[in-house]
């Protein structure tokens, strides 16, 4: 018989308390070996579309905010585009990353995105989805990174039409993946780890 | 548009939950209030899944794969037992994975970090920040030099120490392939006690993560090298994509 020779994946561990001297060094003070942290800005004066802030905190199922999480976003531009190789539909905004990296507040933990409302992706069915942004959260006693996805407020028609969203045996929950609006642009998207409103975390 | 004609999307092999860590790892103690209770939900990968971030080789500076160097005042190096780690990014399939993002991290030589919330009293070195990066080629190779880490105490039971280790944060070509890991060195018997190495189910598992010595490739009177390859979630290939190459 043959074989299909696969390797395993490599297995992960915890970024530690310690993640920001190799993700974020100049947050923590190594100033000097790179000009800039990876992931600081997503946009720029040129960049198309609505700008947002999106803020929040990581809780653990104590309700406290973990002051050494990690949190890292990617999202389609304002036309739905991916700045990727993989996206085959068209040229996303050269003014935009898609991606951010933050680090919690040393005190509060709270981690604030400046960037711009994504347009609709398709499902792979040609259905759209809502607008959304995608999340990876790593900290101290998370063993594998956790991926979960914002969708908005103010999307309410879309939301209930979202392919994934409309997916969730239980609907309870899908308030968990909605950022809150707080303001002009502003949105508030806290996340619980464990507890009554445990974020809904995905296996893609 | 239809359901049952639709292109095959391109994706990665699912997530072999059973290989890696459980959230829940009671040993390692601050996973007990920091892991989700609920299952996680399983999804069909969109466009926002394999899909990621691409970084240049132009954001690399000349220094950020040599740690030895990369924060140290001129003409000064940072001290301690001098190694070159190299190694490959591969795929489940074996398939060297290029223009990946490495970033590595570690304390000193003493075991000792540089960071605020750091409680070991083993000193800093003055000429040692503890992060570098680099690039895979067109192969998947990457290499950096740096000193070999200490092992160090953190409060978890009454007297937990790190085995020796360096910390990888690697991009794939899609968000789904994010990973963060540690490597480990040959030999180091603190690897068998670590209570965040046994959250790896799988012996096997925790063997993929030790670095073996590699004399063949060590620098004589400079540095010696260990040898570490990483694997990401591997990709579907499709023959309904548009495009065939890098599949």
């Amino acid at each position: 018989m043959q074989s299909l020779n696969r390797l395993k994946e490599s297995p992960s561990q915890t970024a530690g308390p310690y993640v920001h001297i190799g993700c974020v060094p100049n947050f923590c003070g190594i100033e000097g070996v790179y000009p800039e942290d990876l992931g600081t800005s997503m946009v720029n004066a040129q960049t198309r579309g609505e700008r947002i802030s999106v803020t929040g905190i990581v809780y653990d199922g104590t309700g406290t905010p973990l002051k050494d999480a990690m949190v890292e976003i990617w999202q389609a531009d304002a036309d739905g585009l991916y700045p990727s190789p993989e996206e085959h539909r068209g040229t996303a905004d050269p003014n935009f990353t898609g991606w951010g990296r933050k680090a919690g507040d040393y005190t509060t933990g709270e981690w604030v995105f400046e960037t711009v409302k994504p347009g609709a992706v398709p499902f792979p069915d040609g259905r759209m989805m809502a607008p959304h942004i995608s999340l990876w959260i790593v900290a101290r006693g998370i063993n594998i990174g956790l991926q979960t996805r914002l969708y908005f407020e103010d999307e309410a028609d879309a939301n209930a039409k979202d392919p994934i969203l409309t997916r969730l045996e239980h609907q309870n929950r899908v308030p968990t993946l909605i950022a809150k609006k707080t303001g002009n642009g502003a949105y508030r998207f806290d996340i619980y780890l464990q507890g009554e409103n445990e974020t809904v975390f995905f296996d893609f | 548009m239809s359901l049952t004609n639709q292109r095959p999307a391109a994706g990665f092999f699912a997530r072999d939950r059973g290989w890696q860590p459980e959230a829940l790892t009671p040993q390692y103690k601050t996973s007990v209030a920091r892991s989700p209770s609920r299952a996680l939900l399983s999804m069909p990968q969109t466009l926002s899944e394999v899909t990621g971030p691409v970084f240049g080789h132009n954001v690399i500076g000349a220094l950020d794969n040599d740690l030895i160097l990369n924060f140290a005042k001129s003409g000064e190096s940072a001290i301690g037992p001098r190694i070159i780690v190299y190694g490959r990014v591969l795929d489940e399939s074996g398939r060297g994975v290029p223009n990946v993002m490495v970033e590595f991290w570690q304390a000193n030589a003493g075991g000792r970090y540089r960071h605020a919330k750091e409680g070991y009293i083993a000193p800093l070195d003055p000429n040692f920040g503890g992060c570098g990066r680099a690039i895979t080629g067109e192969d998947g190779s990457y290499e950096f030099r740096t000193v070999q880490p200490g092992p160090y105490p953190w409060p978890n039971r009454g007297n937990d120490w790190r085995p020796a280790h360096i910390h990888f944060s690697l991009f794939g070509q899609g968000f789904a392939q994010r990973l963060i890991t540690q490597m480990y060195f040959e030999g180091d018997p603190m690897i068998w006690k670590c209570p965040i190495v046994d959250v790896v189910p799988h012996r096997e598992g925790i063997e993929s993560l030790i670095a073996l010595l590699d004399m063949d490739s060590t620098v004589p009177m400079d540095a010696r090298a260990y040898k570490f390859d990483m694997v990401l979630r591997g990709k579907r290939s499709t023959l309904f994509e548009n495009k065939l190459e890098g599949n």
